[in-house]
């Protein structure tokens, strides 16, 4: 906040935006290049994900096929959700896809849900426990959505080799959008940047909102105290909108581009 | 934006969630939710074959009580009927009674006057024959005399 006084604005902001780090080289706390571990982020991520594993677990070992409880009824809606979304846009048959599908809303929520927490509640508290950064916000952290949206494209990758074939996946790269052997370097080039813009932009767009979306609470707690709480309530009631959507979209999208793996063209 | 070593930590948990949720989570409440719908399923199907049963008794019913209803209008014109019949009957049979009664009736009647006329005849003879002993023994003439009450005893 502004009235800590001896730092300056930049510097609360730069400080907000620094991950606690460990360096997997040297097995300290720092930043090692490659070899680092974010672990705000991924203790966060764990965390969140225990919690919908634990809920959602318990829910369905006491699930019931007559009068659910209000646990079940939340589940099995969500479950519901996801389930018809794979099936509106999924033709084939896959048991992985809808609760992939399920995993990545729910999961993907509440790491977006994060952002909604007063951006210096977490870190001060931990900033009281001798930690120096937190971050908070998972899906602000770019590691955090390539890890999903890399590990969507391998399944991409492995559903359109295991449907179509090896032959079938080459040709389809190699031999569109024009079917002409002179033409196969160029079909590759602008098929390898479709196939790898999946991905990157999975993962993009859901940093980028995440992360401006931080940054704005960040820019907004800089303010003196009376501007704070309605700037800072418009910008969260609209970030409710932005976290459920975000989440929702990278799950859409993940559907939609195992679905494209599934269906020749 | 630096890529660093949590991105293969974030693959590895994402892996191992939906390989949880694949396995723990989404079974059972799919099949909770499909024993449901078959639950729902069952009910309406039973409920449709209720309504079904309840409008057969209904025109069964309907068609009882109409049977019923033609069955007690039938006995009570027969009832109706035997009544009459039973009134018939007594009238002729008292009818029949008294007729015999009165023929009866007559016929000692008759039978009656038969005998005291007969009776009278003879005590009518006696007097005359004790009227004519009197008359004879004053007149000794009597073969004249027999001869006058017989004629006397042919006109009573």
């Amino acid at each position: 906040m502004s009235a800590t006084g001896t730092i300056t604005s930049s510097e609360y902001i730069q400080h907000h935006l620094h991950h606690l780090m460990f360096n997997l080289k040297t097995m300290s706390i720092g930043n090692g290049g490659f070899w680092t571990i974010d672990l705000d982020s991924i203790f966060f991520a764990v965390l969140l994900g225990f919690i919908f594993l634990t809920l959602f677990t318990f829910a369905a070992r006491r699930v019931t096929s007559g009068v659910p409880g209000k646990l079940q009824n939340f589940v099995e809606v969500m479950i519901e959700f996801a389930d018809n979304q794979v099936k509106e846009t999924f033709h084939g048959r896959s048991n992985l896809i809808a609760p992939l599908a399920l995993t990545i809303f729910i999961w993907v929520f509440l790491m977006n849900f994060m952002d909604l927490l007063p951006v210096d509640l977490l870190p001060r508290a931990a900033g009281a426990m001798g930690i120096d950064h937190l971050r908070i916000v998972p899906t602000a952290d770019p590691n955090m959505t390539f890890g999903l949206s890399i590990s969507v494209f391998f399944l991409i990758l492995f559903y359109s080799i295991k449907i179509k074939g090896v032959k079938k996946f080459t040709k389809e790269l190699t031999l569109q959008p024009f079917n002409s052997w002179l033409m196969i370097p160029f079909n590759f080039v602008l098929e390898t940047v479709g196939l790898l813009a999946k991905p990157i932009s999975l993962s993009l767009r859901l940093f980028g909102n995440l992360y401006a979306g931080e940054l704005i609470f960040i820019l907004i707690a800089l303010l003196p105290w009376w501007g704070q709480w309605p700037l800072g309530g418009i910008w969260a009631i609209f970030h409710i909108l932005i976290i459920t959507l975000q989440a929702f979209i990278f799950m859409m999208l993940t559907i939609v581009y195992l679905s494209m793996a599934h269906e020749d063209h | 934006m630096n890529l660093n070593a949590t991105l293969l930590g974030q693959m590895i948990t994402f892996a191992l969630f939906i390989w949880f949720t694949m396995k723990f989570v989404w079974p059972p409440v799919m099949k909770a939710l499909q024993e449901r719908q078959g639950k729902i399923a069952e009910g309406l199907a039973a409920a449709e074959r209720a309504r079904h049963d309840l409008e057969l008794a209904q025109k069964k019913a309907v068609e009882l009580l109409h049977e019923a209803k033609k069955q007690a209008a039938e006995i009570s014109e027969a009832a109706h009927h035997r009544g009459t019949q039973i009134v018939d009957e007594a009238k002729t049979k008292a009818l029949e009674e008294s007729q015999r009664m009165l023929t009866a009736a007559r016929q000692q009647i008759k039978q009656e006057i038969d005998q005291a006329r007969r009776e009278l005849r003879e005590q009518v003879a006696n007097i005359a024959v004790l009227g004519a002993r009197k008359i004879l023994t004053r007149h000794m003439d009597e073969a004249a005399n027999s001869e006058l009450i017989k004629d006397l005893i042919q006109e009573i």
